[in-house]
């Protein structure tokens, strides 16, 4: 289990424990943590799992896959620290990884 | 005004299969689509991407799918109404009147909505104030390229569609293209005549940059730009042109009176019926204890809407259930020999 803070446009955090192995998105679904949408279900076929990754961590995690920036265009508000949630995977080296979820998805 | 027995409102693979199993039990039924093609998500969101989980087709794209389900579909010769988008679902005596985008009306005592996550529309920008110019001088897509002749335009987008009216209008147009990131998502060719065009000065581009205002009494006059460092452009233009993709919005759905969960319609599941009598949903768009958003479970549920719908079009007939393949009623629609 590692530790995902997902902090909502409002300000309201919530850190869950989710299990090595899923996807930042499923840790967020799973745990009905609201702004995230996920419409295709983790097939970077959509841009409605986007979240902004906190700065110190965006060049932590793997990197971005082909054409995950591609999706990243239509999502709503991209930033330079925008992510796809389904993209990042959970593990022992994103224990206490925050993201911060934009205004809406869509 | 057209009659039907059951009007379908989503082409992707679930609403194909309700017209199949409407067609298969004898009712007709029309089609429409919001998008320019059938297919749905699978068309639209992953054409190439393998799907291993239909029942005895261990492995096929959503193209390969879509195709197969159009060929099932042959033999019923069903109408499509593509490219609209129903509106408005109104209660007329026993019937549903059903009006769509492009004023098609039909009358119908059976509704299914296999709208998948909704409709697919153009994402727009974010600013408040480009509503007050959106269809005057900002379009998210382009009807008629002639008013764009000797004018000013803006386009926002790094995509094929951003990159191809770029192109275009470069022809006729003093062209500015502007997009977040350095690299471009467009065809090879299309990337590399933009960045000829851009030498020889035919479009000016920017990029690293994004929208941050728009500025005009009555007509637009200018547009802002900020680099991803903060710095500020502004410069005249006549038009703005967007172009992020497509994102799916429930859309005038959620204006039927339906019990809505989120952005699903909650049916039972007997007859994948909403709380409104002969108005159905099947597919991702529905929701019901157990629900899995999975292709498989669409057509299953599709099968029973279709069954459901018989009573409410044929209120004097009894419908019999019959298989596929001892059925010569059935052989009969699909035009297939009896033994």
């Amino acid at each position: 289990m590692t530790k995902i803070t997902y902090i909502e446009h409002n300000g309201k955090e919530h850190t869950i424990d989710v299990q090595n192995g899923l996807t930042v998105m499923e840790g967020a679904v799973q745990n009905d943590i609201p702004g995230i949408d996920a419409d295709c279900g983790g097939g970077m076929a959509c841009a409605t799992c986007h979240v902004y990754v906190k700065d110190d961590w965006y060049n932590k995690l793997n990197e971005k896959s082909e054409g995950e920036d591609d999706m990243i265009d239509q999502a709503y508000e991209p930033k330079k620290n925008s992510r796809l949630s389904c993209q990042i995977i959970v593990s022992d080296k994103t224990e206490g990884l925050i993201v911060y979820l934009p205004e809406k998805q869509v | 005004m057209i009659k039907t027995d059951a009007l379908i409102i989503g082409a992707g693979p679930t609403g194909l299969f309700t017209a199949h199993q409407l067609k298969i039990i004898g009712l007709d039924c029309q089609i429409v689509d919001n998008l320019d093609k059938i297919g749905g998500q699978c068309i639209e969101l992953y054409p190439d991407k393998p799907i291993y989980d239909i029942p005895a087709i261990p492995e096929c794209t959503g193209e390969e799918l879509t195709q197969n389900l159009i060929k099932q579909l042959e033999p019923f010769k069903i109408k499509f109404h593509l490219n609209e988008r129903v509106d408005e679902v109104k209660k007329d005596k026993n019937n549903w009147e059903v009006k769509t985008s492009n004023g098609t009306k039909f009358s119908t005592p059976n509704v299914i909505i296999a709208g998948g996550v909704g409709s697919f529309e153009p994402r727009k920008f974010s600013l408040k104030e480009c509503e007050q110019f959106e269809n005057k001088s900002i379009f998210y897509s382009i009807k008629d390229k002639k008013i764009f002749e000797g004018k000013t335009v803006t386009i926002f987008g790094g995509g094929d569609s951003a990159l191809d009216w770029a192109v275009e209008l470069s022809k006729t147009s003093k062209v500015n293209l502007i997009h977040r990131r350095d690299e471009f998502r467009g065809a090879k060719a299309t990337v590399d005549k933009i960045h000829d065009l851009a030498k020889s000065g035919k479009i000016n581009l920017f990029t690293k940059y994004q929208i941050s205002g728009v500025k005009g009494s009555g007509n637009l006059e200018s547009v802002e730009i900020t680099h991803e460092n903060k710095e500020i452009k502004t410069f005249k233009t006549d038009y703005i042109l967007g172009f992020f993709g497509l994102i799916m919005q429930l859309g005038p759905i959620a204006n039927w009176g339906l019990n809505l969960n989120k952005k699903t319609i909650e049916v039972d599941t007997e007859k994948f019926e909403t709380n409104q009598k002969g108005i159905y949903a099947v597919g991702d768009i529905c929701t019901y204890p157990g629900k899995l958003k999975l292709i498989l479970s669409g057509f299953h549920e599709g099968a029973l809407a279709a069954r459901a719908c018989f009573k409410l079009a044929r209120p004097n007939e009894k419908y019999r259930f019959e298989f596929t393949t001892s059925s010569k009623t059935i052989k009969d629609r699909l035009g297939v020999k009896s033994d």
